[in-house]
């Protein structure tokens, strides 16, 4: 089917998602729940990512400096690769696998076997019930995920630095004060919510819109993960285009 | 009573539904069958909005549901009990919060008022002790009684029945069909029952519509059922050997 019939039927769907909920209390329940699901579940994988790649960023930016390049530059470098790209693009990325995955499957599952159908007689606004909740919930936990993830990168840096002796504390931090923008925070955390809505809205768009069978969930998923990333490396370019450029 | 009044459906040019029409009588179990493919399940989901028909109109009790804006249809919807052909419960819910949901998102009650309902409504289907368990915990009988308990939660005045056999063996399936008649009188709904199962028809329908190609070929009651002259009809009802004996040794006529 065409980019057009995908393009009108993903705001449609967004136009139902965007509904007032049926009832606040209910509503709140699924958020609690879909927060602990997209959140808390999510703390491990972020956490054991973001200190491998500031250990990482901080042992290959020692291997490349030496001559005239001062050392603090490793603490400069941790810092900017985390803030700008690393945790605010990637970790959505690493995310749209996670989290939109699940999203699209609950979901192609519901529809396959009729529970959005059930939702749907009940007199259930079933895109709302189901997704809302799922979007607002990404929305407020993967920012959070992305400043832990800055945290620990940059933590975990300083760290090897030392520990290994590529660089006094000093110089690290040195480095990592050095130029400091804090609009580059600005900048990272307003495109890691533009990412936290694509990836909900667009694995959900994917699941919610299954038919078939077993097959066609799996396929869902991957489908909602794939135009996810896909989408989420488009909104990189032109938010930076936008934001920095 | 829901009217069905020449309504049509098309995907893409294939024609499945042809300018049909229907009543479902109160107080009664109105039967659709029809071969598979018939069009019958697009016929049921077209009554209760799962489908937009092309050109006609559904009513309940008189009330266009087609002309219906958003708000309007949920109102309806809510008179509208349904168990589908695969139970469709919520597998992250367990069998009380399944029969509660529909009280929860659109009744004012109590907690304990509604889990008082949930419990009248289990003990209805003879289900009080599986409460706290998950469908996934259910053989497919009982999943399709907690189907009927939710479809019952808001005391609905029409109740629309999926295959409610299919998968079941005979013993479960007539104590589904008893369930559903007994329920249909209780609570004086109308209800719709689609299936293809020749024993579930003959021990639970009162009204009968014969689906074929699309268009209702035969309508009446069940009685008249073994005595109708459609050659269609005729080779639907006696495709199975115990039923081509049953011709054989016809109940009389009352």
């Amino acid at each position: 089917m065409g980019l057009f019939f995908h393009i009108g039927r993903y705001a449609s769907f967004l136009r139902s998602v965007l509904r007032r909920p049926e009832k606040a209390s209910v509503f709140r329940r699924l958020l609690a729940e879909e927060m602990a699901a997209i959140g808390l579940q999510s703390l491990g994988i972020v956490a054991l990512l973001s200190v491998f790649m500031g250990a990482v960023i901080c042992i290959q930016t020692a291997h490349q400096i030496g001559g005239w390049i001062p050392v603090y530059t490793i603490g400069f470098t941790v810092r900017q690769t985390m803030i700008l790209e690393f945790s605010p693009t990637l970790i959505p990325v690493i995310l749209a696998g996670k989290v939109g995955s699940n999203i699209a499957s609950q979901l192609g599952t519901m529809r396959v076997t009729e529970q959005i159908d059930a939702l749907e007689i009940m007199g259930v606004n079933s895109a709302g019930h189901l997704v809302l909740p799922k979007m607002l919930a990404a929305l407020i936990c993967i920012p959070f995920l992305v400043i832990l993830s800055m945290g620990l990168g940059i933590g975990a840096g300083a760290w090897v630095a030392v520990s290994a002796g590529l660089s006094s504390m000093a110089d690290f931090e040195y480095g990592m004060r050095i130029d400091f923008n804090a609009f580059d925070v600005t900048y990272a955390l307003l495109k890691t919510c533009v990412f936290a809505l694509i990836i909900s809205s667009v694995s959900a768009y994917h699941g919610y819109h299954t038919s078939g069978g077993a097959l066609e969930v799996g396929r869902s998923s991957t489908k909602a993960v794939v135009y996810a990333v896909v989408i989420v490396m488009i909104a990189n370019l032109l938010l930076t285009q936008m934001l920095l450029g | 009573m829901i009217e069905i009044h020449r309504l049509s459906k098309s995907f893409g040019d294939q024609q499945v539904l042809h300018d049909i029409s229907a009543t479902f009588h109160p107080g009664k179990v109105n039967f659709i069958i029809g071969r598979s493919g018939s069009g019958k399940s697009v016929m049921t989901k077209c009554t209760v909005g799962l489908l937009e028909p092309d050109q006609g109109h559904v009513s309940y009790d008189g009330r266009d549901f087609t002309a219906m804006d958003r708000m309007g249809r949920k109102a309806v919807r809510q008179e509208i009990g349904m168990l589908f052909q695969g139970s469709a419960l919520f597998d992250s819910m367990t069998v009380e919060e399944n029969v509660i949901f529909p009280l929860r998102m659109f009744a004012d009650h109590s907690e304990a008022e509604m889990r008082d309902r949930a419990a009248f409504c289990l003990e209805r289907v003879e289900l009080p002790h599986a409460a706290v368990k998950y469908p996934s915990e259910l053989s497919g009988g009982m999943q399709k009684r907690v189907g009927i308990a939710r479809a019952i939660a808001m005391n609905p005045k029409y109740l629309f029945c999926d295959e409610p056999n299919s998968g079941l063996d005979p013993q479960t399936s007539i104590v589904i069909d008893n369930l559903i008649g007994d329920l249909t009188a209780e609570f004086n709904m109308t209800t719709v029952v689609v299936s293809h199962d020749m024993n579930s028809v003959m021990e639970a329908s009162d009204f009968i519509h014969f689906v074929h190609q699309g268009q209702i070929a035969w309508h009446g009651p069940s009685d008249d059922l073994l005595h109708a002259e459609h050659p269609e009809l005729e080779a639907f009802i006696f495709a199975s050997k115990l039923m081509k004996k049953v011709r054989s040794n016809p109940r009389p006529k009352p």
